[in-house]
């Protein structure tokens, strides 16, 4: 059970890339700005929620903004912010 | 057959994900001088994603980490060297001590993960006065070594002297690399021609060290990969003669003459030597007789 313990972010806003910060929160919440939305959100949010869980965070809060990223560069920006919001 | 090496940034998503597709036999996913210190976090797991996910299988992929001198080279290793990649660029390596130091790391992690020894091979990036002189050592200092690259740009501010497109600098040092990779059995790559508009002094520098008995080379721009894929390929024409070489060889050896000659000149043990590799090579990029691109 691991929890954010300060604001960080990583991640770009550069097209296929994303821009992930974290911050101390109550609950696990993530919030997402994507331009693929409509088609990916549901996806994206599960593939936040995942690496989330693979880290081990039960409390913080994600907020996404993609730029068309592909998955596995938004789960390397969300696990990247994570390690340094959990960091000490 | 690895004849090109594109440098790609480990932290940049739009050149990472399209580098499978730009040609290249090799890309080198770069976690060092492409990566500033307080980026190494993300570039390594961005690139850890991507070799897991992406597709690869047009190219091997190398992974330049950072040198023993920093504190990343360990996190490197450590989060890369489970996606399996072909290779693991050493940059800086000056001794025999520095590759028996990552290899002996390396031989820990892949008992630790199960894979078979010597996994994950290493190529050794030359770029200072003192690797140049220790290339041998380096080339043979352990088995999990396949290939020396050497580094100009590094390398030439260790010499003192300016980086020229003329290359007269490195001279010495591309001679020497290419004689200890060849004694010690390895291959050996060429640094990179920095001038990314430059398409005629790019094959010039490329047919320079293809002369000199250079493997391949590296290159920092997509624009530079046709150029040195084709320098460093067999042409039709060498890989005919060295069939009609093969050839008469069989031919004399059937007939009982102790020498053959063809086209007016003896064919000695070199130029069969020489033949044998042009087809290896032929063969290797899926060309036979004739067929050349």
């Amino acid at each position: 059970m691991k929890e954010i313990r300060k604001k960080a972010w990583a991640g770009t806003m550069e097209s296929s890339d994303a821009y992930v910060e974290v911050e101390p929160a109550q609950t696990l919440a993530v919030e997402l700005q994507s331009v693929v939305q409509a088609q990916f959100g549901p996806a994206i949010e599960a593939a936040v929620a995942d690496v989330a869980a693979q880290c081990g965070v039960t409390k913080g809060r994600v907020k996404v903004m993609d730029r068309g990223a592909l998955e596995c560069v938004i789960r390397a920006r969300v696990e990247t912010a994570l390690l340094r919001g959990m960091e000490e | 057959m690895r004849r090109s090496m594109l440098f790609l940034p480990g932290n940049t998503p739009n050149i990472l994900i399209n580098g499978a597709y730009l040609g290249a036999d090799a890309v080198i996913l770069d976690l060092e001088d492409a990566v500033s210190p307080d980026e190494k976090d993300a570039a390594r797991i961005l690139v850890r994603n991507a070799i897991r996910t992406l597709d690869f299988s047009r190219c091997e992929v190398i992974v330049r980490i950072n040198s023993l001198d920093t504190d990343f080279w360990q996190a490197d290793l450590d989060t890369i060297v489970p996606c399996r990649p072909h290779w693991i660029m050493l940059p800086k390596t000056a001794r025999s001590e520095d590759v028996q130091r990552c290899d002996e790391y390396l031989t820990a992690l892949e008992a630790k993960l199960g894979f078979a020894p010597l996994t994950v091979r290493l190529m050794p990036l030359i770029e200072t006065a003192l690797g140049v002189e220790n290339a041998f050592a380096i080339a043979t200092a352990a088995k999990r070594v396949g290939a020396l690259f050497l580094g100009a740009e590094d390398l030439t501010a260790d010499l003192q002297c300016k980086r020229t497109k003329a290359s007269r600098e490195i001279e010495y040092a591309r001679g020497r690399m290419v004689v200890a990779a060849r004694a010690a059995g390895v291959d050996v790559y060429d640094t990179p021609f920095t001038d990314v508009n430059d398409a005629e002094g790019m094959e010039a520098d490329a047919r320079c060290a293809k002369a000199l008995g250079f493997t391949g080379k590296a290159s920092i721009s997509p624009r530079h990969v046709e150029i040195i894929n084709r320098v460093f390929s067999p042409t039709l024409a060498e890989i005919d003669y060295a069939y009609e070489v093969l050839e008469a060889i069989a031919q004399g050896k059937a007939q009982g003459k102790g020498a053959v000659s063809l086209r007016g000149k003896m064919i000695d043990a070199p130029i069969v030597a020489r033949a044998r590799q042009t087809i290896a090579a032929a063969e290797a990029l899926g060309l036979g007789k004739g067929e050349a691109k």
